[in-house]
């Protein structure tokens, strides 16, 4: 039995990096430190839904076959296609990704990754004003205010408070867990008279919805740090905040600008903004303009929401004007474990993060275009590549009915549901577990992944089976110029 | 009591749908954390549901079956939450804006109550939507 420290925890974009795993007879047997998604990943790896051997649709079902087998018929397709795609990298090494770029290159196709789906509107408003961002290590130590923007890190990133906000004990901002422990204890208190008042009263009916739902403006004054909660709906990280803004779906924007307006001293000339308020917008604002050092992270409610990137401008454009008064910064909660990595490897290789058209033989990027949703949506592609995501569970149908009717590929370690509809499935090893690597923290810090146990035997890399595909890819075109 | 509600749709994740994917998209811990609908209690009353009870949540992209859950976590009337998976995504919007990005929150729905209709597998939903 081998307990490894210090294992870097390969799910979400924090990346923590304090996993201690025990390892008895080639598997990980127990873990510590991790939030329950990490667990469900180094204890659930080895289940019953991994895939081990290559696999080829025939007669309409997955039938096993070799790797050399698997690798020919996959270079087959993607040398013979004319706009292939290929699409997800997230959850994979950064070494992987480079393979990645290769190949889009020689075949000609759409290189894009998940942030399509999730930051690919963060990235786009970045592009238009540019983003005044921080380390994670910083914010740990320094900032007095923390704002999370429709996410919710304890569903999403269950250890972003604990490692990097406002439950970890900083250099010189302390930990606000035990002011949380007994606010919990009081809450439940309150909550068990409320439930004791409701069954004396049959009357009673529960209270309307309101805007303002959790904490209260004085809890803002309060020493420490402070942790404001904006969303549509009151999640786990709004019970957890010391104030709770309920935002009308949809209407981000107009209270940005309207946070935006009272940062800069002017007066609004209407009652409430997107369902709140002004009052509170105002309590807020005063709360922005008086910290030493804020932080706004933010999440899928500002980009997969209406206005979108424009969300993400406005955003950071609230930064830039408390940064004439405070220190402010803000930054993208990144979901894949290395979807900053997709993203920062893209850029260094073709210059442009996500969207990658190299049809013409050289990479372009418009986002509207050259995606593999819109090429999706458009019906365009003739054939796909899929590594490291599960675009057929997290697809809108309609792109994904479009995907399978031309031949799909997919490298994955599960049987996910893309590889149920795959037409070739190579099973790989998982990076971070069976294969080291390097992954991008979201703070663009590169961390290194640490390889816990071999993978099963036959099991390849995510790198391994790409090379092997773009090695077989010149071969199939270097006879193809022959005949030609 | 009403036939239908209109609703806005949201979907995104839950620390159980985090962990079910772990476990695979075949296992039961997926299909529980995913074929659900967090609704809120008072418009479960107007529906006449109580949790657990199934419902069919429709968009202009199609209908599914799913299983409605009262929020826990306060009021959220006029808000469904279904967390990413195939079931929220057979019947999200793919609209874009032109970004490529599809509009996975935020978008109009109607819910109606659906007792005697069984919750697809996610086998039997990608067998009915793609034909594998």
């Amino acid at each position: 039995m081998t307990v490894i420290k210090s294992v870097t925890c390969p799910i979400c974009g924090c990346l923590c990096d304090d996993i201690e795993v025990t390892v008895e007879n080639n598997e990980v047997v127990k873990m510590k430190n991790g939030c329950a998604v990490c667990e469900g990943k180094f204890l659930g790896y080895k289940g019953e839904h991994r895939t081990k051997k290559p696999l080829i649709r025939k007669d309409g079902k997955l039938v096993p076959v070799t790797m050399k087998e698997a690798v020919h018929a996959a270079a087959e397709v993607l040398a013979n296609a004319n706009y292939p795609i290929l699409y997800g990298w997230s959850s994979t090494s950064s070494e992987a990704q480079r393979v990645g770029v290769e190949l889009a290159e020689e075949i000609g196709g759409v290189l894009d990754n998940t942030a399509v789906v999730c930051h690919g509107p963060s990235i786009l408003g970045v592009q238009e004003v540019g983003i005044p961002t921080a380390t994670l290590g910083q914010i740990r130590h320094r900032a007095d205010l923390i704002i999370y923007w429709g996410c919710d890190p304890w569903s999403a990133h269950p250890r972003h408070l604990e490692r990097y906000t406002n439950f970890t004990e900083g250099r010189f901002e302390k930990s606000e867990w035990t002011s949380y422990m007994t606010k919990l204890k009081a809450h439940a208190g309150n909550r068990k008279l409320a439930s004791a008042m409701r069954i004396e009263d049959s009357k009673a009916k529960p209270k309307p919805q309101a805007c303002y739902v959790g904490g209260s403006p004085p809890e803002l004054s309060k020493g420490g740090r402070k942790l404001i909660v904006v969303d549509v709906r009151k999640s786990m990280t709004a019970e957890m905040a010391d104030f709770f803004i309920q935002v009308e779906p949809n209407k981000d924007y107009e209270v940005l600008q309207a946070l935006r307006a009272l940062v800069k001293d002017k007066e609004l000339d209407v009652d409430s903004v997107g369902g709140v308020p002004v009052e509170y917008l105002q309590d807020l604002a005063d709360a922005l303009v008086n910290c030493e050092f804020g932080v706004i992270f933010f999440g899928m409610g500002l980009t997969q929401t209406a206005g979108k990137f424009r969300n993400i401008e406005v955003a950071i454009q609230l930064v830039r004007d408390l940064n004439s008064k405070t220190k402010f910064m803000i930054m993208p909660m990144r979901g894949h474990y290395n979807v900053t990595g997709a993203n920062v490897v893209s850029s260094w290789q073709s210059g442009y993060p996500y969207g990658v058209d190299f049809s013409l033989g050289y990479p372009r990027y418009n986002p509207g275009e050259t995606t593999c949703m819109d090429v999706l949506l458009r019906d365009e592609l003739d054939a796909s590549l899929v590594i490291a995501a599960d675009p057929g569970a997290n697809f809108p149908k309609n792109a994904v009915q479009n995907m399978v009717k031309h031949p799909l590929i997919v490298i994955d370690p599960h049987m996910n549901a893309t590889a149920m509809l795959g037409d070739i499935v190579f099973p790989a090893a998982f990076v971070g577990i069976e294969v080291d690597g390097t992954a991008y923290r979201m703070d663009s810090v590169p961390i290194p992944l640490h390889k816990v146990v071999d993978p099963p035997a036959g099991v390849l890399s995510d790198e391994e089976i790409l090379k092997k595909i773009l090695e077989e890819v010149k071969i199939i075109k270097a006879k193809n110029a022959k005949v030609a | 009591m009403e036939q239908k509600l209109h609703v806005t749709l949201l979907t995104g994740r839950t620390i159980e749908q985090g962990v079910g994917k772990e476990y695979g998209k075949a296992s039961h811990e997926y299909y529980d954390a995913c074929s659900m609908c967090y609704m809120d209690s008072d418009d479960m009353r107007k529906l006449g549901i109580k949790s657990n009870t199934n419902i069919k949540v429709t968009t202009p992209v199609g209908s599914v079956v799913l299983k409605a859950v009262k929020y826990p976590r306060g009021p959220t009337p006029g808000l469904i939450y279904i967390p990413y998976g195939p079931w929220a995504n057979a019947i999200c919007s793919y609209a874009t804006t032109s970004i490529g990005m599809p509009s996975f929150k935020g978008t109009p729905a109607d819910v109606e109550a659906a007792p005697g209709e069984k919750i697809l597998t996610i086998e039997e939903l990608l067998m009915s939507e793609f034909g594998r």
